[in-house]
């Protein structure tokens, strides 16, 4: 079985939601007249990134009655997208979000977990922390959500992979940082250290939708990337530029892989469980 | 474990094609996405506004790139030529405007006006007749200022400082000059000991008492390589220097900032107010 994947590296509009959903429309589009299966938008791609008080302006549901989610909705019938943006609960409590719509429905919505408040970033200040992790089904097997600074954490992709899912799709806006003698970024190196190293960890796919473009004076790098379950790499889209970054994803490499090297069957959840319960003071 | 810690090595190097490309994308999102599509450079005849120059006419095409020469009486005649220079290779539009007429009624009304009193008259003369080419030009003023002097607070507040954006802020002035090396600016430029050209025989390390070569490897452990003062003088720099470096950053952080507004309602700009500059765009 295989999967056409496309990873949209857009550059947003700061705070302007039609704007960005004329953009998402149209990539969308064009992913699948290139026979795309599924469209990966990076975080908060309808939204922009550094919002501050734009937070309360562009927050909305991931559902029918949200004019601006409902074309998107609509074109998932064709094509399954992942999709970034800022989600308020029903006591107005706001999330860095990303949404699977699959079949003209909204299949899962992953609310970042952990949001770094810290340097550059201000998540924290703006932002409601989500507080759970789950794999879900989709037509090409059980998959996960995550957002930026949720990988940067190792446990959030190892409940995934507990959880089932053997496909990781992380969405980012990472501003770009550690300008060395080297010809990437210090942050380029080691978001592409960290998404090869989970592929290899967990011998799943895993996919990077980051976005490009500038707010203000940071810039987002792009360089979206796609691994195999081996760690070989799948597709790499360029640094700095708009645009999709197509790559096929050969399912049945997941079981050639782990017949291999069966890191999955030979992982003990238990023990893990058993030795955190212990390191955070509750008996077994 | 030893007692003690392993001295730091700064090591200040850049990869230049990458600083230009970011820098390069960087003038172009920030100043189309305001609804401008040309720029103006304040053009000393130095290196970092021959850098800028360079950066900006990449990023909006050199037509769209206005070079302006700011000469006063006192100013070393070298720099206007050097200027020139830049101008020529790039083929960018020019003016020459010279400040002199501007900054004598000051001198007239006060004979005894100091040294420093007019300096800061002069670069901020260069401000107005800038923000006025920005207007007749319809592009914004691109910054030459780069993050060693912003750092030490050699800088004339609303004066050479004032600019739309300022894509060399984030580098040492030792990082503009492989940057500058990079771009094959001329020699002659590059290897000039770097001067406000406020008076005559003046230079920034003459002035300050420190070569930038040594002051940027004391800030770069300080700033970004979060070290203590105690560790730069592990590192060999005497500590009378290091305090001197970290006195200047710390006295001058005014300069870097927005005056502080006094909060007296529930939102008030600069604290709870919050929109990037980029906001709707």
């Amino acid at each position: 079985m295989q999967l056409n994947l496309a990873l949209a590296q857009v550059a947003t509009h700061l705070g302007d939601v039609a704007a960005n959903l004329e953009k998402h429309l149209h990539l969308i589009k064009q992913a699948k007249s290139e026979s795309a299966d599924l469209v990966v938008f990076p975080e908060l791609s309808m939204t922009g990134y550094v919002l501050q008080d734009l937070v309360a302006t562009v927050a909305g549901r991931a559902d029918e009655d949200n004019p601006r989610f409902k074309p998107l909705i609509a074109a998932s019938r064709n094509i399954d997208i992942v999709v970034g943006f800022v989600d308020e609960d029903e006591r107005h409590r706001y999330y860095i979000a990303s949404a699977y719509l699959a079949g003209g429905k909204v299949l899962h919505v992953h609310h970042k977990v952990y949001l770094p408040t810290y340097g550059l970033f201000d998540e924290g200040r703006f932002f409601s922390p989500g507080d759970s992790i789950r794999a879900f089904d989709t037509r090409f097997g059980r998959a996960g959500l995550l957002i930026c600074e949720d990988f940067w954490h190792a446990s959030p992709p190892y409940l995934l992979w507990m959880d089932g899912a053997d496909l990781l799709l992380f969405c980012s806006a990472s501003p770009g940082r550690g300008l060395n003698a080297r010809d990437r970024l210090e942050s380029a190196w080691w978001v592409d250290g960290v998404t090869q190293a989970y592929a290899n960890l967990f011998t799943s796919f895993v996919a990077h939708s980051n976005r490009v473009g500038f707010e203000d004076g940071f810039n987002f790098w792009g360089g979206s990337t796609v691994f195999d379950p081996s760690g070989q790499r799948l597709g790499q889209g360029p640094n700095f530029e708009e645009g999709l970054t197509l790559a096929q994803l050969d399912l049945t490499q997941l079981r050639r892989t782990r017949t291999r090297l069966p890191l999955l069957r030979d992982e003990r959840a238990e023990l893990v469980q058993k030795e955190l319960s212990r390191i955070l003071g509750k008996s077994t | 474990m030893s007692a003690d810690a392993i001295a730091p090595k700064p090591d200040l190097s850049i990869n230049t094609d990458l600083a230009r490309e970011i820098l390069t994308r960087f003038i172009r999102s920030e100043v189309t996405r305001t609804g401008y599509g040309r720029g103006v450079v304040g053009l000393s005849g130095g290196l970092d506004s021959a850098v800028s120059l360079i950066l900006a006419a990449d990023a909006l095409g050199a037509a769209n790139v206005l070079a302006v020469r700011l000469p006063h009486d006192t100013s070393s005649p070298d720099s206007l030529e050097h200027a020139q220079l830049m101008i020529d290779a790039l083929g960018v539009p020019s003016k020459t405007i010279d400040i002199t007429p501007m900054v004598e009624p000051f001198e007239q009304r006060d004979p005894k006006i100091s040294k420093a009193r007019k300096a800061s008259i002069m670069a901020r003369m260069r401000m107005i007749a800038l923000y006025d080419q920005s207007r007749d030009f319809n592009g914004l003023v691109i910054g030459t200022s780069n993050k060693s002097e912003m750092l030490l607070g050699y800088t004339t507040l609303w004066g050479d400082m004032a600019a739309a954006i300022q894509p060399l802020g984030d580098l040492y002035k030792t990082q503009v000059r492989q940057l500058a090396r990079a771009l094959e600016i001329p020699a002659v430029i590059i290897d000039k000991p770097p001067s406000a050209d406020l008076w005559s025989g003046q230079t920034d390390e003459g002035e300050l008492g420190f070569t930038y070569e040594a002051v940027d490897r004391i800030l770069f452990l300080l700033v970004d390589g979060r070290f203590s003062p105690g560790a730069c003088i592990q590192a060999g720099f005497k500590e009378s220097f290091v305090t001197r470096v970290a006195d200047l950053m710390r006295k001058n952080q005014f300069k870097r900032m927005m005056p502080p507004i006094a909060k007296l309602s529930n939102r008030t700009i600069g604290y709870d107010f919050l929109y990037p500059r980029d906001w709707g765009t």
